[in-house]
Formats: C-alpha cells, sequence, structure tokens
C-alpha cells in the first residue's frame, strides 16, 4: 500500500469489551437479530449470551468470524448453520448442536445430546464432554471431535469430514459410511453395516495431530486411535448384499 | 413432540414446593405439545384412606352428592374434594374397587382417571397453564409427580386421551412417541380381560405394564420386559405409589434429560424444563441412555 493510501485508509477501531446479550432480558429472536446484521468489517468481534436457559437455536446462521462465549445449556440447534464465527458454549448442547455447519468451529464445554454436527459441511465442532446417538450423522466435511463417548449410530451415512472420538463409541459405529474418516481411542460396541477398522497410515497420523491441535487437545497421541472406514461394498446396489441394507 | 415432566423428591423439606415446580416446569414445555396436558401427583397417603380421582363433563350435576350416595352404598363415610372437573373421593383403602364398581353404577357418564393410596390425577383438553391453573396444582404437595403436555398423533384430542395414564393402583405412565404395534397388544390384553377405555397407544404401553406388575413383575421388570414387546418409539415416564422410573427405546429419538441433587431427580424432555429447579446450576445433568431402565424408590 502506498503512504498516501495509509493516510486515507479509514481507522478501524477494534473493540475488545464483550457486546452482551442477556436472554432473560431480550428475546432470542433479538439477539439472533444483531447477530445478522453485523455488516462487514463489524468491530464489535466479541459477543457474550447470558442466561440461554436452553433455549432453542441460540446464535443460529452467524455468518462473521467473530466470537460468541454462551454461558449456559443450550437446547436444539445451537449455531446451526455457522460460517466463520467461534461459538463456545459453557454448558451443555441439546440436539443438533452445529447442525448443518458451514465453517468456524463450535465448542461445547459440557455434553451434547443427539445428533450433534449432523450434515456439517465444514469448520469445526468440539465437545469436551459426550456426545449422544447420531454424532455426526450425513457429515458433508465438517471436522467433529469429542472428548468423551459417543451413541450409536454415529456417524451415519458420513460422506467426508473427520470424526475423532476420545472414549467410546455406541451400536452401529459408521454404519453405511460412505468416505468420512473415523478415528476411535477406545472400543465401538459394534460396527455398522459396510464399516471397517483400517489402517493407520503416516498420512492419517499427520491429519489426526492436526485435529487434536485445532481441537486444543494436547494429553492424548494419534498413535493411540484406530481408524475405521468404509468397505464400500454398498455403494452401488446389489442383489447379493439385500440383507446389509 | 410432547413433553415431559417429572420430579421425584428425595428431600422432604421440597415436598411443599412439588405442585409448583412441576407445574413451571410444565408450562416450559407447552411448545412441544398444545393439545392436552394432564399431571399424576403422588403425596398425602394417610394410612387406611384410598383416593379416586373421578372426571366428569357435567361436574355440577355429576359430582352433586355424589359422596354421600357413594358413602350409602359402600356403608362408610366418603368425602369429596371437588376441582372443576375432577373430584377426589377419600374412601377406605380396602374398599378401592368395591368403590369404582358403586361409582360406574351411580354415575356412568363419571370417568375414573385414577385411583389408589397416593395419586391423584388432572388432566384436560388445553395447555398446560391454563390445565394447572384450573385444578390449582401449584398449591399441591407431594413426594413425586409426573406432568405431560401432548401433541396428538395416535388417537383423538379428549380428555381421555390426555396422559397420565392409569391402569392400576397408584401407577401412571406419560409418553413421548408412537407405538406400531399397540391394536395387537391390545386385542391380546382384551383376551385376558383387561378393559380399554380408550384407542390410544399410551394407554396400551400402561396397561402392558399394569397386566405384568399384576402377574408378579416389579416395575423394573415391567419396563425390561416393555424394550422386548413394545414396537416403536417411545420414552416412558412412570409413577408408582412409591417409585419413579424413566425407559427410552433402542432408537432414542424422543428427547430425555435427567437431572439429580441431593433434593431430587428431575425428568424433562428438554433442559428447559429443568432449567429453574433449585440448584440445577450444580447438579448432575445426564441423558438417559436408550434401552436402560432407570428407577427411583422412596
Amino acid at each position: 500500500m502506498h503512504a498516501s493510501n495509509l493516510a486515507t485508509a479509514p481507522v478501524t477501531k477494534v473493540n475488545y469489551a464483550p457486546k452482551v446479550f442477556d436472554l432473560s432480558k431480550i428475546t432470542l429472536r433479538e439477539f439472533n437479530q444483531a447477530l445478522h446484521d453485523i455488516t462487514d468489517g463489524a468491530t464489535e468481534t466479541n459477543w457474550e449470551v447470558l442466561n440461554p436457559k436452553g433455549s432453542h437455536a441460540v446464535a443460529v446462521g452467524a455468518e462473521h468470524a467473530i466470537s460468541i462465549d454462551v454461558q449456559g445449556s443450550v437446547g436444539y440447534y445451537c449455531g446451526g448453520m455457522n460460517q466463520n464465527s467461534t461459538i463456545t458454549i459453557h454448558g451443555s448442547a441439546g440436539p443438533g448442536v452445529g447442525e448443518n455447519m458451514m465453517s468456524g468451529a463450535i465448542f461445547v464445554k459440557g455434553d451434547a445430546s443427539q445428533y450433534a454436527g449432523a450434515t456439517g459441511r465444514g469448520g469445526m465442532l468440539v465437545i469436551d464432554g459426550n456426545a449422544s446417538s447420531r454424532c455426526g450423522i450425513s457429515m458433508k466435511g465438517i471436522d467433529i471431535v469429542v472428548g468423551g463417548n459417543v451413541g450409536h449410530m454415529s456417524a451415519f451415512m458420513a460422506q467426508s469430514g473427520n470424526l475423532v472420538v476420545l472414549g467410546d463409541a455406541g451400536d452401529a459405529f459408521g454404519d453405511s459410511i460412505y468416505e468420512a474418516r473415523l478415528f476411535l481411542r477406545g472400543e465401538a460396541k459394534s460396527l455398522g453395516a459396510d464399516c471397517i477398522e483400517k489402517e493407520m497410515r503416516p498420512e492419517h497420523i499427520e491429519i489426526l495431530k492436526d485435529l487434536l491441535a485445532r481441537a486444543g487437545i494436547t494429553d492424548v497421541k494419534p498413535e493411540e486411535f484406530k481408524r475405521y472406514g468404509s468397505a464400500r461394498t454398498l455403494y452401488n446396489f446389489n442383489i447379493d448384499n439385500a440383507d446389509a441394507y | 413432540m410432547c413433553g415431559i415432566v417429572g420430579l421425584f423428591i428425595k428431600d422432604k423439606a421440597l415436598e411443599p414446593q412439588l405442585g409448583a415446580l412441576l407445574s413451571e416446569m410444565l408450562i416450559t414445555m407447552t411448545d412441544r405439545g398444545p393439545d392436552s396436558a394432564g399431571i399424576a401427583i403422588y403425596g398425602g397417603d394417610a394410612k387406611g384412606h384410598g383416593k379416586i380421582t373421578v372426571q366428569s363433563p357435567n361436574p355440577d350435576v355429576d359430582f352433586k352428592g355424589l359422596d354421600t350416595d357413594l358413602g350409602a352404598k359402600l356403608g362408610t363415610k366418603v368425602s369429596a374434594i371437588v376441582k372443576s372437573t375432577h373430584a377426589v373421593l377419600d374412601v377406605p383403602a380396602e374398599k378401592l374397587e368395591e368403590a369404582r364398581a358403586a361409582i360406574a353404577e351411580l354415575r356412568p357418564d363419571v370417568r375414573v382417571m385414577g385411583s389408589g393410596e397416593a395419586i391423584e390425577i388432572y388432566k384436560e383438553v388445553g395447555l398446560p397453564e391454563d390445565v394447572v391453573k384450573r385444578f390449582d396444582i401449584a398449591k399441591m404437595s407431594g413426594s413425586h409427580g409426573i406432568g405431560h403436555t401432548r401433541m396428538a398423533t395416535e388417537s383423538a384430542v379428549t380428555t381421555l386421551g390426555a396422559h397420565p395414564f392409569s391402569t392400576g393402583p397408584d401407577q401412571c405412565l406419560v409418553h413421548n412417541g408412537s407405538l406400531s404395534n399397540h391394536n395387537n397388544l391390545r386385542r391380546e390384553m382384551k383376551r385376558d380381560g383387561m378393559k380399554f377405555e380408550t384407542e390410544n397407544d399410551t394407554e396400551v404401553a400402561a396397561a402392558y405394564l399394569s397386566s405384568k406388575i399384576a402377574h408378579g413383575e416389579n416395575l423394573g421388570q415391567a419396563l425390561e420386559s416393555s424394550l422386548n414387546d413394545l414396537d416403536g418409539f417411545f420414552t416412558f415416564v412412570v409413577g408408582t405409589k412409591d417409585g419413579f422410573g424413566v425407559v427410552r427405546d433402542p432408537i432414542a429419538c424422543k428427547p430425555a434429560v435427567m437431572a439429580e441433587t441431593d433434593q431430587y431427580v428431575a425428568f424433562g424432555s428438554e433442559y428447559r424444563a429443568l432449567a429453574n429447579l433449585p440448584g440445577i446450576e450444580t447438579a448432575r445433568v445426564w441423558e438417559p441412555e436408550p434401552s436402560t431402565v432407570y428407577f427411583w424408590e422412596h
């Protein structure tokens, strides 16, 4: 940039004090609307939500690179369709946290209910506690890291992306999986149709090392995990496989 | 949808607040089901006394003189407390069955909601807030209680189609989900002599548990059996005179959250229902596992 341009460039003031939304005083719709009203170049990048008390659809449809700290537990679909923003839930999340997330990151400090990260296309979802059934169902590119266990039918029909589970998995892990990578440190109660254990090659160790680092997990080694993926026998209908569907 | 709440009190000091806490929990779940609402409260069991909760579409006519008529028929003193469309009749515990038969004869239009030594059941068409106000639930004390707000799927929106369903003494059940083999089970149980009031799937589940209990199983065993015999989606919360149980089907798509402190065990379809309970910030909060029976007893 030329010196003359620098002098005329608008001065951007970054406001570090959090913009606070107390859901015991304003409606959820007012908060979400404020989130959707953000324009490019917004200067208030630290947002905080108080008293969510299990509300549904908290911080759904965020589009900008801001951080949102939700102080408490949330209900259904928190952070759904998220793009670019970093949402931290200082509590537990109800069903469908980060559903259809596109990019950005969601951190859940407690547990997550069923279908966490369902159909997620990108970004990262990190759950410190357990995630219940159908975690990562139909995931399409999202990276999900779960510190505890996942419930039954996790990564059902998972298409792409990575699911990392530090604990155990419930029944039918990876059922009808396509091309997502599953990294499991504990044991799966059972594997779903067409899901098999696969060789952990050096490139997978590298991928996992990066995922763990981005999730802020430092006390676990990639070598402790097994990799699972698709046996690719159900891709095309074959009458001999009818029983497996 | 449908919303379920339940509260099992461990600390007696909290018992006077049961009705108020449960009412608030149920109102929070209103948008899970606006069709009808109901609540079962267990409490106040005085030795030797039995309670029958009855309902009538014409309470002014049906409840007038019901206590004296029933007393004369049973040859004992009967008292009644009327609350809107419901009345709770106090009869000697050993005469409960006799009294139920007598009510059917004396007032054919009156329906029995439930009976036992501790249970009272109130249910009507309408929103939870209106239903709990109508029966002044917030003032009730008790040891445990269950509430339900219904989004009807399997049968009509009527008082009898509202939950909780009670098919045995001091037993009740509420349900979120839908059963697919209820017609078959109903036919089988009818052959065994059980009577049904509705075409509702949940009534079949309640009757199924009552029938297992009548055949000698305890509630825990009956709930285990239900996992094998009931087909469909269900999260059940059940109450007995001293106990409170929860079970979810193996798919477990119907939501459930539980919380436990030194003072209580609480159930909610969603965390929202639990968010205002005392001490919830430090409670152990978890999601009940599929195909797993949970049961607490006093």
